[in-house]
């Protein structure tokens, strides 16, 4: 390292521009701020060795400029965007509504999109936000964060801490503010310093050489947010962990005790009843929307009760339920119990929860049963005997009845949504069964020759509440990143670092002053401390950049 | 119901006081006799009645709250209203910051046309849906709505500046663009007279169609000049539509929101064309001149100042205000909804101009620019996602 000794004593890392102690320009190393071109000197990040101006040679080195540039993270930030847009173009497969024709991706896009639609859909763009080429680009912008900030950070933190009252005279009349004054007594400058201070300026001084600083932490914004940021993004990969993220999805109907997926078979919930109210249609209020737009839910909610197993040490040991939470989960209320939170996520109406069938002769007009019987559609039984000496063997029950690509009948889920059953009736003393086929809105006698007919007499309903659990243990990192963004913003953007500097020459002295924004700001303060003296204003030489 | 009587028209108030305003707005423009003196007082009886104005669109706010029960912040025409509200709110902010009268010629006509926007939506006070029932709803909206009015100013005076500052002599490429985003605005305007003309003359005519399996009836108030793809005219004695809406726009009432575009562009433009036929010069030629005595660096520095006040207010209301209420109503603070991607997108993009302005040093026209097309991100999000791209947040 050819580090670079300044006129003034001062040690300084191969990079320098202004020297970290005196600020005097180095020569050689004016070309990194653009200085060689300028009357005025770069202050952004006062001149100090930054790794991705200095070392350009190694593979090392290059990645590290490209990636400290703010050009290149500008223009990632600029792909991320042109890229999420497109995504949203059309919905995401996630969003495919469900009334959709088919919601198989494959069929969707280009059923409904045409040939732009079948592009989206072969490029990815349909599950684009977990694909891996969009989470590269998060993660680049990342590392373009964390470059940029060391980048930065770290020889502006040092340059800020070395830098000396005493300055050199070119820097200070290289800086933006700048006067000249030929002769000035010494209780003027007695009561400029007074005057800073009231205004809340830090002195320092140098052989009569004099610094007024103030609002440096405002220098750190930037990078506080920056951290933030990161924070964020780290917190969203340590989600992708189960230990940090879980997410299941329980389907509980009216009246029943069910383990809760995703918390190791140690929580049960019991749902004690489900409601969907409405807004009431004759509130004077609502009225006419209502009439407009139908009814509207005022209110989705499980009574649930939560229990704790306390006998899961034992494997295969009876589970022993012990209550632990008596909640109402609603939409906006989740239930919350040990790092577990439950919340109201949809329900499924009218499910069936038992059916009751009567038995009456084929020929009967009037169907008068003969016999009845209910079947528990939860748990069915294989054989039913009646009191009038009929048997009836269940041969086939589908819970969610549909035809299957091969005509076949089968079942779509466990759920009894739609059920249907073949039932094999052996009428009493015969011992040769009679074949139905039975299920809401069919009556099938399979041979057309059986002398009885079962048909459904009245059936039983309930509502199943569908519940979302989630365990995030990485909220907090979430928090803690937004907080520390929104500190860093509000640090960077409603203070100022202003900095004066008076250099004392002959029986006159040099005034500069120096600020990260708000120039008009820092021009009152200075004239404020040098009224009624001697002292001349400071000029604005602002450069402006074609 | 008095209340809701009182509420509109409080609201009407407010928006004929922001009309007076504006007018003595334009004093302070026009007259070069007049002394400094004059136009300081038409600048102070101007913001006054901006703020009663104000007041009085405070007071339809809390008396339709009175009303309804929740705060009137849960369809479309309560948040565009409240929108507008904030954008006055914030030019109020930036005027007693910086004192400039010529901001008031121009931003309260604008957040007008946000106001009359909105009325055009349904504005009966409907029930709140269980989702929205919550204080997070007053929390997450009035915090976007405060951010987004305050980006609403930069935008004004990005405009402002572009207006002032680009050379109107002969046609250019860069006073071509300028004049696209001015006549923009005039399709808003297209789009309110024809639905106030239509809704005046009690307009109706009702399509089927079929909408994935589903067969749904829609009702047009804006004659038909596009049907619902695959729709039928249910009505009598109305004029037939010339065409099919295509058939990938989809959604509910994708055709008829599409024929309320095809009206709201021809109105627009027959507007547009007669404004220039009057002015016989490009909009922003004529406008020009009414800048001439605003100094660029002041709308430059309004323009940036509103970004650095208005960006963090809207990451917090937007993003992170946003991010806590998901969390507590699906269980999960991010899920890449249109709404929430577009919000992340106006976010990025307003950090992109922090970054070019304090670091590539991008002032003045190229951040002029940059104000323009920012707002027109957030405008996106309001109307395009909420109206056209399905998701969770569609109200209306």
């Amino acid at each position: 390292m050819n580090k670079i000794k300044c006129e003034c004593g001062h040690v300084n890392p191969e990079g320098t521009v202004l020297c970290e102690a005196c600020g005097k320009p180095i020569e050689g190393n004016q070309h990194i701020d653009g200085n060689d071109k300028k009357l005025l000197l770069n202050m952004r990040y006062e001149g100090s060795a930054r790794r991705s101006q200095t070392y350009r040679k190694s593979i090392i080195d290059k990645v590290w400029s490209f990636f400290s540039s703010v050009k290149v993270g500008v223009w990632l930030i600029v792909i991320a965007l042109v890229a999420s847009m497109i995504g949203t173009l059309f919905p995401q497969q996630q969003f495919i509504p469900q009334n959709a024709e088919s919601r198989d991706p494959a069929v969707y896009y280009e059923a409904q999109f045409g040939i732009i639609g079948k592009i989206y859909y072969e490029l990815g763009f349909h599950e684009m936000y977990s694909s891996w080429w969009y989470l590269l680009l998060l993660g680049l912008i990342g590392v373009s964060l964390v470059i940029c900030s060391l980048d930065r950070f770290i020889p502006l933190y040092k340059a800020l801490k070395i830098q000396k009252p005493k300055r050199h005279e070119t820097f200070l009349n290289r800086q933006r503010l700048y006067s000249e004054t030929e002769a000035v007594s010494e209780t003027e400058i007695e009561q400029v310093k007074e005057r800073l201070r009231k205004q809340r300026y830090k002195i320092t001084e140098q052989n009569g050489h004099i610094l007024a600083e103030k609002g440096r932490f405002s220098r750190w914004g930037p990078y506080v947010n920056h951290i933030g940021l990161i924070i964020i993004l780290l917190a969203a990969i340590l989600r992708s962990t189960p230990i940090m993220f879980t997410d299941e999805y329980v389907w509980v109907r009216e009246g029943e005790t069910t383990v809760i997926p995703g918390t190791k078979g140690e929580y049960y919930i019991e749902n004690k009843k489900f409601y969907v109210d409405y807004h009431n249609p004759e509130d004077e209020r609502f009225k006419d929307a209502i009439e407009q737009s139908g009814m509207v839910e005022s209110n989705f909610q499980t009574d649930a009760v939560i229990y704790k197993d306390t006998n899961t040490g034992l494997p295969g040991a009876e589970s022993e339920l012990e209550k632990i939470l008596e909640y109402p989960i609603r939409m906006n209320q989740p239930a919350k119990f040990d790092g577990y939170t439950l919340y109201q996520s949809g329900y499924q109406p009218n499910e069936f929860s038992s059916m009751t069938f009567k038995i009456h002769e084929t020929d009967d007009e009037d169907a008068t049963a003969v016999d009845s019987f209910t079947v528990d559609l939860f748990e069915p039984e294989s054989e039913y005997i009646l009191d009038n000496g009929f048997r009836i063997e269940m041969e086939q029950y589908y819970p969610d009845y549909y035809l299957d690509d091969d005509g076949e009948p089968a079942s779509e889920t466990n759920f009894p949504r739609n059920p249907a059953f073949v039932f094999l009736v052996y009428p009493p003393e015969s011992s040769s069964p009679e074949v139905s086929f039975i299920g809401i809105g069919r009556n099938v006698d399979a041979t057309g020759e059986n002398e009885y007919k079962i048909g459904i007499q009245d059936f039983e309903t309930h509502f199943v509440s569908g519940l979302t659990l989630r365990v995030d243990r990485t909220l907090i990192f979430f928090g803690l990143g937004a907080a520390i963004f929104m500190i860093g913003v509000i640090q960077g953007m409603y203070w100022q670092h202003r900095r004066v500097w008076i250099h004392p020459k002959n029986n006159g002295l040099l005034l500069a002053a120096h600020t990260n924004k708000n120039w008009f700001g820092l021009s009152k303060d200075i004239e404020k401390a040098i009224e009624k003296t001697n002292i001349k204003m400071v000029e604005d030489r602002q450069e402006l950049d074609k | 119901m008095d209340l809701v009587n009182l509420s509109s028209n409080l609201l009407f108030v407010a928006f004929i006081l922001y009309l007076i305003a504006t007018l003595f707005f334009g004093a302070t423009i026009r007259d070069k006799r007049s002394k400094r003196n004059g136009k300081e007082i038409a600048g102070k009886i101007g913001i006054t009645i901006t703020i009663i104005g104000f007041l009085a669109q405070l007071g339809y706010f809390i008396t339709r709250w009175m009303a309804s029960g929740h705060a009137p912040l849960g369809n479309m025409f309560e948040f565009v209203t409240f929108l507008g509200m904030a954008m006055v709110l914030a030019f109020i902010i930036i005027y007693f910051m910086y004192r400039l009268s010529f901001l008031g010629l121009f931003a309260l006509p604008l957040a007008m046309i946000m106001i009359a926007y909105a009325s055009m939506f349904p504005s009966e006070l409907a029930p709140l849906v269980p989702t929205l029932n919550s204080n997070w709803l007053y929390i997450h909206v009035s915090t976007v709505a405060v951010g987004q009015g305050i980006l609403f100013i930069s935008f004004v005076a990005g405009l402002m500046y572009l207006i002032k500052q680009i050379d109107q002599r002969k046609r250019t490429k860069k006073n071509t663009w300028l004049e696209l985003v001015l006549y923009s605005i005039f399709l808003f305007i297209g789009f309110i007279v024809s639905s106030t003309i239509f809704s005046i003359m009690d307009y109706e005519a009702t399509f089927e169609y079929q909408d994935g399996t589903q067969i749904l009836e829609t009702e047009y108030r804006l004659p038909p000049i596009a049907a619902p793809n695959n729709g039928e005219l249910l009505t009598d004695g109305v004029r037939e539509p010339w065409f099919e809406a295509p058939a990938w726009m989809q959604g509910a009432d994708a055709g008829r929101k599409f024929n309320t575009v095809i009206w709201s562009v021809i109105t627009g433009t027959i507007i547009y064309g007669l404004t220039v036929l009057t002015l016989r010069k490009r909009v922003g030629a004529a406008l020009q001149p009414l800048l001439r005595g605003v100094k660029a660096d002041l709308l430059d520095e309004i323009m940036y100042r509103s970004v650095a006040i208005g960006f963090p207010i809207f990451t917090l209301g937007g993003l992170v205000f946003a991010a806590i209420w998901a969390q507590i109503a699906w269980g999960r603070f991010w899920g890449w909804d249109p709404k929430e991607v577009w919000a992340l997108i106006t976010w990025f993009f307003y950090a992109a101009f922090l970054h070019l302005r304090l670091s590539r040093g991008w002032h003045g026209e190229k951040s002029g620019w940059l104000a323009v097309i920012g707002f027109g991100i957030i405008l996106f999000n309001l109307i395009v996602v909420n109206l056209i791209l399905a998701g969770l947040h569609s109200y209306a």
